[in-house]
């Protein structure tokens, strides 16, 4: 590791721990000791973690404490909130509390990140080790100063009499040279089974939690003296490179032209599909990769032309059909309508596009790995290496560290995997990382997904049915925990099938109308070896359904009249979504009227608002989008976002609302410029120009936020909920300031001047 | 390890010091710094100096270290985000960006600091736009740049 790293890092390594006296070791489980003696193994604990443990907390004889999660940092804040956590329950300063993430030999398995629950589930057993910990202290106190434990106050870690401040003693007082394990039962990582002795601290005496505590990482990231997983330097170290095929599905005939021992190169590595290169330094690895000779078989990949996937999609047959909701008589409701509109929406692939291409470092050993990478499941990425290497599990250490920011399955794990091979067939560890159009071009892709929807409308303007279908190829054609080798793009290379199964492009949304049906469907795509095979992408897929119902809600209000504020607040019954949508359009200064305005120019400049809102699992949220159209050109200028997010129990509503806004941002990309473009020979959209994002003179003029805090409800998530109703605001603020409908994201201007020439005078 | 056949050492100076470098002339000065002189504030993002991660100031302007080759670099004082605040600590841009908290992962960061600082050293007092434009060719895929414009217009203020 680089040694100028100030990320926080761990006090003591778990060995030590395992060793140390004068500590108080919390943990929970211990599947095969509490299946002999509860009868049942721990809910959620099958798997186990590092020695069978499933949770950690250390309190260090210095009185500071360590956690050790499953759960890693995106660039979100959640180790700042973890630090947060546990600071509040054993009443420490946060600057005593370090944070260990996702480390196969230290940390808990808790099936890794993803779903915006790295706070609502994992922090749940950090919080309750937490406070046995300080129940224990407490106790120990008693034990010495002569005083029940309810007499006793804690401060940065020193507990006094509160009566007789005098008598006191410091953790590590109290600690000593003595060594305390601690084993909670029956602790998955839910908040259900949570069985402790102790109970957690009330929301209402809450110190540190709820306050905006600055972000542990951010100096040493300012200052340039934090160690991503791309400054991993061990000694020894090469550089490689991968070599895609020019067209899916290609096979490799040849591969040379660039002999070892020259320019550098220590090895050119060929295994079914997969090559790559490894040269003493990465500049020599990068010239290697351009000149080696590589010969592919012709081929051509089985996707239809990029002008026309959305009509082939419509045409496949899909292969998992499921109604994720029917409410009433849709058929009746729609038959007995005074009139039904219907309307069709589209969504693209869509690419991470990391900032930094995926990196990893691998050290390949006769019988044992070590593998530093930034990948979101550090137990499940120990598996997939394993079967790709042939080691057994145990064998494998995977230690995360932190990468560019990454936002569901992206490249991070299919770059553990290159270095893997690449080190094992070099002998030394291989650092790999991967050009810009390795990333952009190669990394698992959001699927794209079409959607249809059709309401009924009684004569009085009320909704008699709605009928949702959303379509799309499976979010997990590529798994988002990589535990199998044809999880991982090298596996697919040398053969391996993929472990892709079938997950429907889900919808969210409460709407109380009388007859519903919302289905979705995937279709099949081909995933082995594929630049577009499909994954998970911030919110997976909800972005697309919900601009579809969201983009379809704001169409049936127009068609009844009624303002769009007003007509969403009819069919919702449920308080906090309510409160969303008024706390947004009260911020944004909504004034009730329908959509398009009624003095929207034809021509020229045009300005409109539109708004969205969305549940995403217990998180909710509205968005309110104004926008300025340029009717000449097509540009659309987002000029403010205001959003009312509630996600219950708020941590840190600084790092919140620095999550939201780049939500906002990176969605209101996905919305006006993200597409991945392809022809038959492949992806051909591998860089910034070929998959333009968001620039610093597209950014709004002002993001407002209105964060609703319920400290009576738990923790829920943020890392995703925000982006999601950015895009139906966006198009329905065109809408109101044009009258013409987009239905196909991105928004581009030409899609936009297509629109507006559809519009009817 | 020491990379095959170096031809010749050239002579840079990075961060006020003189440092004698073994890679070959035609290397992009972005892994002479990271590779061979330890330096992770620059860092790779796209190689075509389409994004801006590598940025280093090169006698104070703004340079892509990705596509400059290390021969071009020639007497030019070369100031990566380490070595920007100098002897002071922190310069006023990175202690702006920290308090406003300006990053989500942070990868970027380095380009956005070097390019306002560049930027505030040519502008002091810049407007919105000239800071979106100053800034225009940088890419930030978190979307931390409502904070990011915020920060370089504390740094301004604070600079007076």
């Amino acid at each position: 590791m680089n040694s100028t790293s100030t990320h926080r890092t761990y006090r003591l390594s778990r060995r030590e721990l395992l060793r140390t006296s004068g500590a108080i070791v919390v943990a929970f489980g211990m599947p095969p000791l509490l299946g002999a003696a509860q009868g049942a193994p721990a809910p959620g604990s099958a798997a186990g973690g590092a020695a069978g443990i499933d949770a950690w907390l250390a309190i260090a004889r210095d009185g500071t404490a360590t956690v050790f999660t499953d759960k890693v940092e995106l660039g979100m804040g959640v180790s700042t909130a973890f630090a947060q956590i546990v600071a509040e329950e054993l009443d420490l300063p946060v600057r005593s509390v370090s944070v260990v993430m996702g480390d196969t030999a230290r940390t808990p398995d808790q099936r890794g990140v993803g779903g915006s629950t790295s706070i609502s589930a994992g922090a749940v057993p950090v919080r309750q080790a937490a406070a046995e910990g300080r129940r224990m202290l407490l106790e120990l106190a008693s034990a010495r100063l002569g005083a029940p434990v309810d007499r006793l106050t804690v401060r940065d870690g020193v507990v006094r009499v509160a009566d007789d401040p005098a008598r006191r003693a410091s953790y590590g007082e109290l600690i000593g040279g003595r060594r305390f394990d601690v084993t909670l039962r029956g602790l998955g990582g839910t908040a259900a089974d949570a069985v402790a002795a102790a109970k957690p601290k009330a929301p209402a005496d809450y110190k540190i939690v709820g306050t905006s505590v600055p972000r542990i990482d951010i100096p040493a990231k300012a200052a340039g003296r934090f160690a991503y997983v791309v400054d991993v330097r061990v000694p020894g170290i090469l550089h490689g490179r991968v070599l895609r095929p020019p067209v899916p599905e290609a096979k490799l005939v040849r591969a040379g032209g660039v002999p070892e021992g020259a320019g550098g190169v220590v090895k050119v590595v060929a295994r079914n599909n997969f090559v790559g290169v490894v040269a003493e330094t990465e500049w020599q690895a990068i010239q290697a990769a351009r000149s080696l000779a590589v010969t592919w078989s012709t081929s051509e990949a089985r996707w239809p032309a990029m002008a026309d996937l959305y009509a082939a999609m419509w045409a496949m047959t899909p292969t998992t059909r499921r109604v994720a909701e029917e409410t009433g008589d849709v058929e009746t409701g729609l038959a007995s309508a005074a009139r039904t509109i219907e309307a069709r929406y589209e969504w693209p692939f869509q690419s991470h596009a990391m900032m930094g291409p995926a990196c990893a470092v691998a050290d390949v050993r006769p019988g044992a790995a070590t593998i530093w990478s930034s990948t979101q499941h550090p137990h499940q990425l120990q598996a997939g290496i394993a079967e790709l290497l042939g080691l057994p599990v145990e064998r494998v250490h995977v230690i995360w560290v932190q990468g560019s920011g990454s936002y569901g399955r992206a490249g991070g794990d299919d770059a553990a995997g290159d270095a893997a091979i690449l080190s094992q067939a070099a002998g030394r560890p291989v650092r790999v990382q991967w050009m810009r159009a390795d990333e952009t071009g190669w990394d698992p892709k959001g699927p794209a997904v079409v959607m249809a929807v059709r309401a009924g409308l009684d004569a009085h303007g009320g909704v008699t049915a709605w009928d949702y279908t959303a379509r799309g190829f499976s979010g997990s054609g590529t798994p988002a925990s990589p535990s199998t080798a044809g999880d991982l793009l090298a596996g697919q290379l040398m053969g391996r099938a993929a472990g892709g199964v079938d997950v429907p492009p889900p919808l969210q949304e409460n709407y109380a109308f009388p007859a519903k049906r919302r289905v979705g469907e995937v279709i099949p795509w081909p995933q082995e070896g594929s630049p577009l095979r499909t994954s998970n992408l911030r919110a997976p897929s909800q972005p697309a359904t919900t601009f579809g119902s969201e983009s379809f809600v704001d169409e049936v209000a127009a068609a009844a009249g009624v303002d769009p504020v007003e007509f969403r607040l009819r069919y919702l019954r449920e308080a906090r979504h309510v409160a969303v949508i008024r706390a947004a359009a009260e911020k944004a200064g909504w004034t009730s009227r329908p959509s398009p305005r009624r003095d929207a120019p034809r021509a020229g400049l045009a300005t409109g608002r539109g708004i969205a809102h969305t549940p995403r699992n217990n998180t909710v949220l509205a968005t309110v989008a104004e926008v300025e159209v340029n009717q000449s050109t097509g540009d659309v200028r987002v000029t403010r976002l205001v959003i009312a997010h509630d996600c219950g129990l708020i941590i840190n509503p600084d790092g919140l609302r620095g999550t939201i806004e780049a939500n906002l941002i990176q969605s209101m990309s996905r919305a006006l410029k993200e597409e991945v473009r392809f022809d038959r020979s492949g992806v051909t959209s591998v860089d910034w120009h070929s998959y333009p994002v968001l620039m610093a003179p597209d950014a709004p003029d002002t993001i407002e936020i209105v964060l609703l805090n319920h400290p009576e409800l738990p923790p829920y998530g943020a890392g995703e909920p925000a982006s999601v109703a950015t895009a139906p605001a966006i198009a329905n603020a065109i809408f109101d300031a044009t009258g013409a409908r987009v239905r196909t994201v991105p928004f581009t201007p030409e899609r936009v001047k297509a629109a507006l020439a559809r519009r009817t005078s | 390890m020491s990379p095959s056949a170096p031809a010749t050492r050239l002579r840079i100076t990075v961060n006020g010091t003189v440092r004698a470098v073994r890679s070959a002339p035609d290397t992009p000065l972005l892994y002479v710094l990271r590779d061979e002189l330890g330096l992770s504030g620059p860092r790779f993002g796209c190689g075509l100096g389409q994004c801006g991660a590598c940025t280093v100031l090169l006698a104070g302007a703004p340079a892509r270290s990705c596509t400059l080759p290390l021969s071009a670099v020639s007497d030019r004082p070369i100031t990566t985000l380490e070595g920007l605040g100098g002897d002071k600590g922190l310069h006023p841009v990175q202690q702006a960006f920290i308090d406003e908290q300006a990053l989500q992962c942070g990868y970027c960061v380095n380009g956005w600091i070097m390019a306002a600082s560049a930027l505030l050293a040519k502008t002091p007092n810049p407007s919105d736009a000239e800071i979106r434009a100053g800034l225009r060719g940088l890419v930030c895929r978190c979307g931390a740049h409502m904070r990011m414009l915020r920060a370089v217009r504390r740094a301004a203020r604070a600079r007076g």
